[in-house]
């Protein structure tokens, strides 16, 4: 057991190592992104002035699929520009008229045909395999998911249920959220949180599986939420179902992704992840229609998410759960 | 091949003014009036996306609740997203492109007198007029429509702005623009496989036949998809059945499925043509034959065909199922291909080539690098696990005005400095155009290239008003708009200059490489182009 574990442990150092060469680069474009983003007192899952990158991952997943993006979608995407930039520029200024006055009369090559066609059906072939498996990995609920929150969308708001999860009063927890600060900013609790900040927040235990079930009442509305990569219409007469899992405490906010009329642009999400001691704090004292804002105005602190995730440790751990291990 | 000459004027009966231009049945004459049209509706969609900008330019609302609608403001927003995605769409892009210059070159490309059925054309043209009328009634009576072009229901259907008579107005109004096209593209299909000069075969065809082609045939298969939902939507409205209102056994997702089954052809409908035409302005500005000719044509077909099986890649979010996600994943991953293989060679018809920088090749050349970084945006996208994160956000629309505010309307803008010394007979002014192409790239890149970012951090699509932290990117992105608002009214300036004072050209005025019929008639061509239908004796593709 024990040389086993040192085997895993030395695969996780140079698996680590490897990482750490890659995400060299997209740890600069993050660092540049949220330098100024340090300095304020920001929540984790929120825009940032200038940023150009996503917003910070708080689920693994959403990591992951950060990692797929920036390894194997941005390298293929610039790659491919700056080849096909680079190639029409050095043909423009090679064979511009006066440097090249008689032109070929060559129209067939057959070879490159097949090489031009041959090459990005393989570059399509080496993105599928890890899209696939992203795509399954995010779209499918892990079996031993045991905590749901029911969303359902309507015009203008968004309304949270916990099945099963019973308050003060005995009954399922079940609340609305509405925008706050819109005509007044004094209600925000941040100033930068405008258009983001709801009356009251979503709940949710850190370091669980959440199955989210979306619905909707009148027209189709969409739940989203950056920090997450989470977004799933909210349809009339359909029962959608995704889950994320937050892998740290702080605030997340969204807003609804789907033309839904005239306060479409009114009708964010804001999504606050306590640890599990302090969410069953927070069931104990919340009633229906009542969720226990004060409780959640006690956990404050968390609100300002100064330590960075460990990114690369937390690919670390997929990778080994995913991959066999080298004995 | 000189079979018809500049001499041939006292041949030229051209009817009088109202006959020429209200009961036109001449192919020619029919595309100058789309492309009249379709300046006339570019400028008003440019003019929509214009306000937007203004307003997107600083967070809060500064903009759309002072116009003169009586309606919340944020339903006078989605009126507009509406309006300029539609007008774009159905009355710019598709009118210029395939009532203009499918009208205006196709017959002379292949030697044939005119258009198979010259009175559907004018009928195809003068839908567009009461279709327009419509639009505008709906924009303007009760609240206006503001559900996005897609007009999903239930928000087209039970929205309480949507109740009235505005959203019957503008599904009629595409009821007259799909009709439209549907007879064009009838014509096309007829016009293309029958009236063919003399050794015209099918691959010997100019490149713009072949997109011609193959757009009319996605026209033709795609818009009677979107008549009849949006005919579905109309009886859901006024007359209770519930195709689409769960309550009585519908499905909402219905509705996209048959939108997107049209919607996502409709997108090469768009760029097809736009593909056919700088592959003509590309291989004359480079003196060179196209390369790959077979390979250009059947990649068009190629992307037609993958075309129709890739539509539920914009459904991602709508909870499809996990296997259908994959699939429409795959399969949207293909389009790369062909798409890949006509980027390759456009680059390979300049390469060894003597290539001169007129601003039709700019605007070609242009192209090709925007395309190609909508293009790879699009292979991003098709991963539905990187799209769940950029969905309906700002990434997107960065990714479809890359394809077509730069590909699609590269494309007209390039072809209308290519062909309107053959239109008009005189040429464009070169410097001021110089400036005009280069303001205009310019311009639409600063609009769009910082609405990735924008996207990447969350900021979602048909919002009027957003996070301050989103501020620094929609402020470039206004600025951009200006220099491009800018640079369309220096376009229209030089397009009335160029057709009242440019200078008179003759009949081939890009010499050796422009190969193709137009280009041995006069300019302008006479009314009867081919008074003896010319003969193709050598394969004007091969060697």
């Amino acid at each position: 057991m024990a040389r086993r574990g040192r085997v895993i442990k030395i695969e996780r150092e140079r698996l680590k190592l490897m990482r750490k060469c890659l995400t060299t680069f997209a740890s600069l474009m993050a660092a540049l992104a949220t330098a100024p983003a340090a300095l304020a007192q920001e929540a984790a899952g929120a825009p940032k002035p200038w940023g150009f990158t996503y917003q910070e991952p708080a689920s693994k997943v959403f990591q992951e699929i950060q990692n797929f993006h920036d390894f194997y979608l941005l390298p293929v995407m610039v790659g491919i520009s700056i080849f096909v930039i680079a190639l029409i520029g050095y043909t423009m200024f090679r064979f511009r008229a006066s440097a090249n006055p008689t032109p070929s009369k060559v129209t067939h090559n057959q070879a490159l045909e097949v090489v031009w066609t041959a090459i990005p059906v393989l570059i399509l072939v080496v993105l599928s395999v890890p899209s696939t498996r992203l795509l399954f990995k995010q779209q499918v609920t892990p079996a031993d998911t045991n905590f749901t929150l029911k969303v359902t969308g309507y015009q203008w708001a968004w309304n949270y249920a916990y099945p099963g999860i019973k308050g003060k009063d005995g009954e399922d927890i079940a609340f609305d959220a509405y925008l706050i600060g819109r005509d007044d900013p004094s209600e925000l609790t941040h100033p930068e949180w405008r258009l983001l900040e709801t009356d009251n927040f979503v709940v949710v235990p850190t370091e669980t599986n959440i199955r989210i079930q979306v619905a909707a009442r009148d027209v189709i509305h969409s739940f989203a939420v950056p920090a997450l990569g989470l977004k799933k219409d909210a349809v009339p007469g359909r029962l959608n179902e995704t889950w994320t899992r937050i892998e740290k405490p702080g605030i997340y906010f969204g807003q609804c992704s789907e033309i839904c009329g005239v306060d479409h642009g009114y009708m964010p999400i804001a999504i606050k992840a306590v640890p599990q001691e302090q969410f069953n704090a927070w069931v104990a004292a919340s009633e229906v229609d009542a969720p226990a804002n004060d409780v959640v105005a006690q956990i404050q602190g968390l609100d300002v998410v100064d330590t960075k995730i460990d990114t690369a440790a937390l690919n670390i751990d997929t990778l080994a759960a995913t991959q066999p291990v080298a004995r | 091949m000189a079979t018809a000459s500049a001499d041939h004027h006292d041949h030229d009966h051209a009817p009088g003014f109202f006959a020429r231009w209200f009961m036109s049945t001449n192919h020619k004459d029919i595309g100058v009036l789309y492309l009249w049209y379709a300046g006339i509706m570019g400028l008003i969609g440019g003019a929509v996306s214009l306000v937007m900008r203004m307003e997107l330019q600083y967070p809060g609302l500064q903009v759309i609740q002072n116009l003169p609608i009586d309606a919340a403001s944020g339903h006078v927003w989605n009126v507009l997203i509406t309006a300029h995605g539609v007008i774009m769409v159905f009355f710019f892009v598709m009118p210029a492109l395939i009532g203009g210059f499918g009208n205006y070159l196709l017959p002379m490309m292949i030697g044939a007198p005119d258009m198979a059925f010259p009175r559907l054309n004018n009928i195809s043209f003068w839908l567009l007029v009461p279709s327009i009328v419509l639009l505008i009634l709906s924009a303007i009576v009760d609240t206006g429509v503001g559900t996005g072009w897609t007009v999903y229901p239930p928000l087209s259907v039970k929205d309480p702005n949507h109740s009235g008579i505005a959203m019957d107005l503008a599904i009629f109004s595409l009821h007259l623009a799909g009709a439209s096209s549907i007879l064009g593209a009838v014509n096309f299909i007829t016009t293309i496989f029958n009236m063919r000069a003399p050794g015209m075969t099918m691959h010997r065809m100019p490149l713009f036949a072949w997109a011609m082609l193959v757009t009319a045939f996605l026209l033709l298969l795609a818009v009677p998809v979107l008549g009849g939902g949006i005919t579905m939507l109309l009886t859901d409205r006024n007359f209770g059945t519930t195709f689409f209102d769960p309550a009585g056994g519908g499905d909402p997702v219905l509705f996209q499925h048959l939108f997107w089954f049209f919607g996502h052809p409709e997108v090469y409908i768009m760029i097809l043509p736009s593909f056919g035409l700088i592959s003509h302005i590309i291989s004359t500005h480079s003196k060179k034959p196209i390369f790959g000719y077979l390979g250009m044509a059947y990649a068009m077909v190629a992307i037609g065909v993958v075309g129709f099986v890739v539509w539920a890649h914009h459904m991602f979010t709508v909870g499809l199922g996990v296997n259908v996600e994959w699939y429409f994943l795959l399969a949207t991953m293909v389009i790369a291909v062909p798409t890949g293989i006509k980027i390759f060679s456009w680059i390979a018809t300049m390469w060894g080539g003597s290539i001169s920088f007129t601003v039709p090749m700019l605007y070609a050349i242009a192209l090709l690098i925007l395309f190609t970084i909508g293009g790879v945006t699009g292979v991003a996208l098709a991963n539905a696990t990187f799209d769940f994160a950029v969905h309906d956000t700002y990434y997107v629309v960065a990714h479809f005005h890359y394809t077509l505010s730069m590909g699609a309307v590269f494309g007209i803008i390039g072809a209308f400095y290519h062909w309107i010394g053959k239109m008009s007979g005189r040429q464009y002014p070169s410097v001021i155009s110089h400036i005009q192409f280069w303001t205009f790239f310019i311009g639409v890149n600063l609009i769009f290239f910082p609405q990735h970012f924008l996207g990447m951090q969350g900021m979602p699509r048909r919002y009027p008003d957003y996070n301050d932290a989103y501020a620094g990117w929609h402020f470039i992105s206004s600025l951009g708009s200006y220099v491009t608002f800018a640079s369309a009214i220096l376009f229209v300036f030089i397009v009335f200059y160029t057709i009242m004072f440019g200078r008179r050209v003759g009949a081939n005025y890009w010499g050796e490489g422009a190969t193709t019929l137009e280009w041995t008639v006069s300019s302008p061509p006479p009314f009867h182009t081919f008074e003896e239908l010319p003969v193709i004796e050598k394969d004007p593709n091969h060697h």
